[in-house]
């Protein structure tokens, strides 16, 4: 054979899928889909209320200057109930928050509400999923920062923990 | 017994709800027109589902899968072109939601790999030939 | 028992270890002491692992619950037949599975194997016991299928209710058997580089196993992907997952090396690709292992998915194929080059295969990890479905036409002229084929049309290998290769149809109402609940009705509890043509009354899976005729020395 270099190429392949496979295993797989809708303005959307007493939600109502919460939630999902005193602790703090609840009824949401106390200023029914699609978010339960223009600035996936209550205070005093 | 263990789990539908909204109609409802409809299909199976990430939204039972389908099927209705929905799609979820990398950046490598191989096995295998008695 | 299994375990374990040291004198070039042990060694070794293999299948016989591997995927209930299914239904006894074939395979190798030198032998040998090493390791250190559970519980827990399926207990072990054949193809590769003797003998004596290998393989994917079309419920049969993309890699290869060790044992041509081969299908099977076990890929069908075994798997396919491809960079220098031939010759056509066999090859494990590629370099990207597709369908294509002529040329030169009728003939049908498909259905894609009339011809021309033959003096391997042939005509006439002409009906249906599909009227009898043993499900009662004749259709919406999970039932109604694929799902809205059904008629989809059964029987043929052979008279050793 005159190109000895040629008989170590499939080494090489091997070394590289190995360390592919490796980095693979090392690096924790990040599961969540993420919003590639950061920077960029809330998409057009009104959504009727969700339950009597609470009125619904439209993305004019969150660009009125100032920086809030939105939490997508739904009542018949487990984390929802896991993250609602963690809410209640940001509404505490001056934050407000503006919900969408998904796929659900107006007597579970209110029954949710009784249960878990209600930190939402307005809740918009979403019952076919079609505004949480617009907004890329991928589950339930997830909360966006946004700001006072109407500009989605953070998203947060999953449930609110005790130790994500003062990061998301700050995001949203830092849109201010 | 069995028939009450039936029932009960009928009652208890919110274990494994998730949640209770109507299914979007186009979810599960083809378009009046074939040849949309084909368009639709075709972009359906190009498209990963959010939730269950292993399947296209053309062969997922989710509920994200149906509003993706539903939403697909109304863009196209509307006039919009395959490809125009798949960068709507993408705006939202980023490049990870389409099965088809675009041909450009990382993705060009992707689409040029088979010629690449077969140049590469062909010129490999000249050789063979060569010294033919 | 459990105890005695264990012990059997380390015994083998050292009778590997033995082979192992033997082997190493043998290669120093002394004729040490421990040579003669190898063979004994091999013996001593299957037999304790069989021993060991049957033990834990006694202790699920017996569902010992003081065993933790009985305890936890086994129950006291559970039908006799999944019972012993669950020795190898979970991570351990799959894995002692794996060992156990290996070993037994090895005991078998060293009492018939009569053809290639002793020497080449024991070093295969050694490979093999150097590989069972590892597993024994693991097994050992990492995943004791013996272990105690101190109490132990009164019933058990279960089984993955999917794994209470007949297809889904047999089908890893199907797999798995033919990894373990390429383990000893890569065995017979790896010996017979260390010990110079990569010729004709190494091939006949590889051949069986190769062969063996691929069949299993072959059924393994054939019932793979009939499994998913019935399961998953949406019809589709193959889903560029990267599990079914893991399984299918190293048959990819295990084809291409079938192939050419044909031709290093009849022609002693393609020495170094043949060698090259077999180590690729043996690290294609090692990497098909760490990506279905591992989870790195996100897949649908992941399940006992665990990163730390992953990592081992991945440690062992590291060790073995890089040490593999370093001796064959030292040693294949050495190798003189085979026999010559010309580029229009039986083995022309066969480098053809093997070339585009190993380009699709690339391209599927290319497009598998790449995301990966993507993600390590901060880019997160999908490849699916519609890049795998336009990707080798293609070379497939090439693949095809190759396989049309191939076959009937003659070894080392010929001449396209004394084919010209078949090749005008062929290309006849071809043309016929696709303006027929074309003027039927114009605005069919490019593929189908390319895939009906590619299959047609080859329907043809995979027989014509048999024209002027005494078909009683026919040796069998030449008919072997004919029918699967012949099925992979059947097989992408199937895939070509489906893809080209499926019909699709998606509509909710209240009791009493009905829909259309394709010249069938399908009407919604009735809806039922139905309870199983660990499920409940909704079924449909469909009559479907055409020309006269009517069928009745049961598909189930199921809903598992511990763990939950919704699966779809497909009902499925086979004609000549095709087949009426039926799904039904949830409540359409609430309140109406309606359930969505969805309603798929696809022609000649099963020729997909006849085709590949076709496809394994004409292995299974040539595999019985190689063994006859063998039986009737001892390989002539024209080529012995080289």
């Amino acid at each position: 054979m005159n190109r000895p270099w040629l008989l170590w190429i499939p080494l090489a392949v091997v070394a590289f899928i190995g360390g592919l496979a490796m980095y693979g295993l090392a690096v924790p797989k990040d599961e969540q889909v993420h919003s590639a809708m950061i920077a960029q303005n809330l998409p057009a959307f009104s959504l009727p209320a969700a339950t009597a007493g609470v009125e619904g939600l439209a993305s004019g109502d969150m660009a009125d200057g100032k920086p809030r919460l939105l939490n997508i939630f739904a009542s018949w999902c487990l984390p929802c109930k896991a993250e609602a005193p963690y809410l209640e602790a940001l509404k505490k703090a001056g934050i407000e928050i503006d919900a969408i609840a998904i796929r659900d009824r107006p007597e579970d949401v209110a029954a949710f509400l009784n249960e878990f106390g209600n930190p939402f200023r307005r809740i918009g029914s979403d019952s076919e999923m079609a505004v949480q699609l617009k907004l890329g978010s991928s589950g339930v339960p997830e909360t966006y920062v946004i700001g006072g223009d109407g500009t989605i600035l953070y998203q947060h996936i999953g449930d609110i923990r005790a130790e994500h209550v003062p990061m998301l205070i700050e995001k949203v005093n830092a849109a201010k | 017994m069995r028939m009450l263990a039936l029932i009960c789990l009928m009652l208890a539908t919110p274990v494994f709800a998730q949640g209770s909204g109507p299914t979007p109609a186009l979810a599960n409802r083809q378009l009046p027109d074939p040849a949309q409809e084909a368009a639709a299909t075709n972009l359906m199976h190009s498209l990963r589902c959010i939730q269950c990430q292993g399947q296209s939204i053309a062969d997922s039972d989710a509920h994200m899968a149906s509003t993706m389908r539903a939403e697909v099927r109304q863009q196209i209705a509307a006039g919009q072109k395959p490809e125009a929905i798949r960068g709507w799609m993408i705006a939202r979820y980023g490049e990870w939601v389409s099965f088809e990398p675009d041909m450009k950046g990382a993705g060009l490598l992707l689409w040029f790999t088979p010629l690449l191989v077969l140049i590469a096995g062909i010129w490999l295998a000249r050789g063979l030939f060569r010294r033919g008695a | 028992m459990a105890e005695a299994g264990l012990a059997a375990l380390w015994l083998a374990a050292a009778m590997a270890l033995l082979q192992l040291i033997g082997g190493m004198t043998l290669l120093r070039g002394g004729a040490g002491q421990l040579v003669p042990l190898i063979k004994p060694a091999a013996y001593v070794q299957g037999a304790l692992c069989a021993f060991a293999f049957l033990a834990l299948m006694w202790l699920f016989y017996v569902t010992d619950l003081s065993v933790l591997l009985v305890a936890s995927n086994s129950h006291i209930d559970k039908p006799l037949i999944f019972k012993l299914a669950g020795t190898w239904g979970n991570h351990e006894g799959s894995m002692l599975l794996w060992v156990s074939v290996l070993s037994v395979s090895g005991a078998a190798i060293a009492l018939l194997e009569k053809r290639i030198e002793s020497k080449t032998l024991n070093a295969a040998l050694a490979v093999q016991a150097f590989i069972a090493l590892g597993f024994f390791a693991f097994l050992l250190f990492a995943s004791n299928p013996f272990e105690r559970l101190v109490p132990a519980p009164i019933e058990g827990n279960g089984l993955n209710p999917l794994l209470q399926d007949v297809g889904l207990a047999f089908h890893p072990p199907t797999l798995y058997f033919g990894y373990v054949g390429l383990s000893i193809a890569f065995s017979f590769a790896v010996g017979a580089l260390l010990t110079n003797q990569v010729g004709p003998a190494f091939a006949r004596a590889m051949r069986p196993w190769v062969l063996a290998a691929w069949i299993f393989l072959t059924i393994g994917i054939t019932a793979g992907s009939y499994w998913a079309y019935y399961e998953l419920g949406w019809g589709g049969w193959w889903f560029w997952d990267p599990v079914e993309n893991a399984s299918l890699l190293p048959w990819l290869a295990a084809t291409a090396l079938l192939h050419s060790v044909s031709v290093l044992a009849t022609r002693n041509a393609l020495r170094a690709w043949t060698i090259m081969l077999a180590l690729v299908a043996f690290a294609m099977s090692m990497a098909g292992t760490f990506l279905v076990r591992s989870g790195i890929l996100t897949s649908v069908h992941a399940f006992a998915v665990d990163p730390e075994r992953g990592a081992f798997i991945l440690a062992l396919m590291l060790i073995y194929t890089s040490l593999a491809f370093v001796i064959f960079a030292l040693r294949i220098g050495s190798v003189k080059q085979g026999e010559p031939f010309q580029l229009i010759s039986r083995e022309g056509g066969i480098v053809a295969n093997n070339i585009f066999l190993s380009v699709i090859l690339a391209v599927v494990l290319i497009g598998t990890l790449y995301p990966l590629a993507a993600e390590a370099m901060g880019d997160k990207i999908s490849v699916g479905p519609p890049y795998f597709n336009k990707a080798t369908v293609p070379i497939a294509v090439l693949l095809m036409l190759a396989l049309l002529i191939g076959p009937m040329l003659r070894w080392r030169r010929d001449d396209l002229k004394r084919l010209k009728y078949w090749l005008i003939g062929g290309a006849a049908i071809l043309l016929w084929s696709g303006i027929a498909v074309w003027k039927f259905a114009p605005d069919v894609g490019l593929f189908p049309l390319l895939g009906i009339a590619l299959s047609l011809a080859l329907a043809v021309a995979a027989w014509l290998p048999l024209r002027g033959r005494k078909l009683l003096r026919t040796p069998l391997p030449m008919f072997g290769m004919v029918i699967a042939h012949f099925g992979i005509a059947v097989s992408v006439f199937g895939m070509a149809a489906e893809s080209g002409f499926s019909s699709e009906t998606l509509t909710a249906l209240a009791p009493g109402e009905s829909a259309e599909i394709a010249g069938w009227q399908v009407k919604l009898d009735d809806v039922n609940p139905v309870v199983g043993d660990n499920w409940v499900a909704i079924e449909g009662e469909l009559q479907a009705v055409k020309n006269g004749s009517a069928f009745v259709l049961r598909p189930q919406s199921r809903q598992f509890y511990r763990p939950e999970m919704q699966t779809s039932e497909a009902a499925l109604l086979t004609r000549w043509n095709g087949q009426l694929y039926a799904v039904i799902a949830q409540p359409d809205q609430e309140g109406d009354g309606r359930w969505q059904v969805r309603l798929w008629w696809k022609p000649f989809v099963p020729f997909i899976w006849y085709g590949g059964m076709l496809i394994a029987v004409g292995g299974i043929i040539a595999l019985l005729g190689r063994m006859f052979r063998r039986a009737k008279k001892p390989a002539k050793n024209k080529w012995q020395t080289t």
